[in-house]
């Protein structure tokens, strides 16, 4: 448990015992990635892949910059490019996205995991997955309402960004942090990052983004993952980044109403058929009954 | 099922105590998983310069073992090197993956030597690609020196014959190559800083 003890976990999936409460929290870290920054160079992928050992295949080109094309259990961060037209202005931007995951105060991933433990929220407000734990069944997929996790075909077992919880925990900043050729990514406490961000949407308004704006949805509890975009007012044009991402109702409903209900039809089964056993007995064919069916096949056969 | 007495006791009891035992703690479960601790906790850390471009970064090198008499090196890790004033740690996607670049099958650890009009490969030994070098370099200096140009001035020109040279130079090394290649009279000379 040595890497947990500076980590104290606050969420735990599938637990209903207290976590530990006496430590003060600490600090809440975030990343902050400001969009009008980037300039696609994918050096936070490399450094990704490099830090956490994982090597997705090469894979082939798909016509645009894209690459890999999507998230995988081998890929935790990639970059999004989007050719957006604005009719009304008529000019063309190309907008470029860190997409990974968003590590949300109120993670839906965490609340839709079955497996005791396989995803925990720390007190640094980073959510990670333990995979030793995990059973592979693509509920945390569901639950994310950005779509992050990714199931691995050689292990099944689920993946994503981890914000570097392995460095963070020894006082380090997350590897694609560091790498960031522009300054676009940075690293520090929650509240110094809302004041970088804040400096840079009044610097992006002085230039003429009036959309220019925080992401940090309060559907999801705000995010340890955080951008600044030009164009805040419209986020989906960022890839599909949700306006206001939120839990999938169904999630709540199978874990909280369901689930007790469930697990009492269960109970009452069981113990319905043991006295059913106890009492009755096994549906035993008398002797008279086995002999006529027998006779009767017999006869059916010639 | 018949049930009698003495059997309910036995059920009950099995029951009683398989639970007891897995409340005790003796349940096969997994034990507890934690995350990846800190790869690099007691590396030894070795600085360098990223040999891509002319920016030059600083990177730090990460390896295994402490420089024990016993243990042999190997690079596990690389990052940038936030002390360093040109990149203060960052690095850009090359540079980022500069560990497979130095894991690489394909990387070039020694001469080798494609006789003309072969297909193949071979291995020499680095003293004979230095007497190679050095005796082709004479004969094609000896043949096309310009020592005078068509005004009879002295120009002492080479131009049969360049160097490409390394681009993470000191300025120490850049000063040697300059002198080293110059003095031989050769003009054709680039490295992707163009100093």
């Amino acid at each position: 448990m040595s890497s947990l003890q500076t980590l104290d976990i606050t969420q735990r999936s599938a637990t209903t015992t207290p976590s530990p409460q006496v430590r003060t929290a600490g600090v809440e870290v975030a990343k902050l990635i400001d969009v009008s920054k980037c300039i696609g160079c994918k050096a936070c992928q490399v450094a990704c892949s490099e830090w956490n050992d994982i090597r997705d295949v090469v894979g082939t080109n798909v016509g645009v910059y894209d690459n890999p094309a999507d998230l995988s259990a081998d890929s935790w961060t990639v970059m999004r490019f989007t050719e957006y037209e604005d009719k009304e202005q008529n000019h063309l931007e190309w907008l470029i996205r860190k997409d990974g995951c968003m590590h949300c105060a109120d993670p839906g991933c965490l609340k839709a995991c079955p497996s005791p433990g396989a995803i925990v929220q720390y007190s640094n407000g980073i959510v990670d997955f333990v995979e030793e734990h995990c059973i592979g069944c693509g509920s945390c997929v569901t639950g994310c309402p950005f779509n992050v996790p990714r199931i691995s075909k050689k292990d099944n077992k689920a993946y994503k960004c981890t914000l570097c919880s392995d460095r963070v925990s020894v006082g380090l900043e997350p590897a694609c942090v560091k790498t960031c050729p522009t300054g676009a990514i940075t690293f520090g406490s929650k509240e110094d990052m809302l004041e970088h961000a804040a400096e840079r949407v009044v610097d992006l308004k002085e230039r003429g983004y009036q959309g220019a704006g925080v992401y940090d949805p309060a559907g999801v509890g705000g995010t340890h993952v955080m951008y600044v975009l030009k164009h805040a007012d419209k986020p989906e044009i960022y890839a599909g980044l949700p306006a206001n991402p939120a839990i999938s109702p169904l999630v709540g409903l199978w874990k909280g109403a369901f689930k007790p209900l469930a697990l009492l039809a269960m109970g009452v089964s069981a113990l319905a058929g043991f006295f059913h056993y106890v009492k009755m007995g096994p549906n035993d064919a008398d002797a008279d009954e086995e002999k006529s069916d027998s006779t009767a096949a017999h006869q059916e056969q010639k | 099922m018949d049930m009698n007495r003495r059997q309910f006791f036995k059920a009950c009891t099995a029951g009683v105590g398989g639970s007891s035992l897995a409340l005790l703690g003796f349940s096969p479960q997994a034990v507890l998983a934690e995350t990846r601790n800190f790869k690099l906790a007691r590396t030894t850390e070795t600085r360098n310069t990223c040999p891509y471009c002319s920016v030059g970064c600083g990177i730090i090198m990460h390896s295994l073992g402490d420089k024990a008499k016993n243990a042999r090196s190997e690079i596990i890790h690389i990052e940038g090197d936030a002390d360093h004033p040109v990149n203060r740690g960052t690095l850009c996607p090359k540079g980022a993956g500069l560990i497979d670049f130095i894991h690489s099958p394909n990387r070039l650890k020694y001469p080798e030597y494609r006789a003309a009009g072969s297909s193949e490969w071979k291995r020499i030994s680095w003293e004979d690609a230095f007497d190679r070098i050095a005796k082709l370099m004479k004969a094609d200096r000896d043949a096309n020196f310009i020592e005078k140009n068509a005004a009879g001035v002295t120009v002492n020109r080479w131009l049969s014959t360049g160097m490409l040279a390394a681009s993470a130079s000191s300025n120490e090394s850049g000063y040697i190559t300059h002198k080293t290649i110059r003095s031989m009279g050769m003009l054709v000379f680039d490295n992707q800083a163009r100093v």
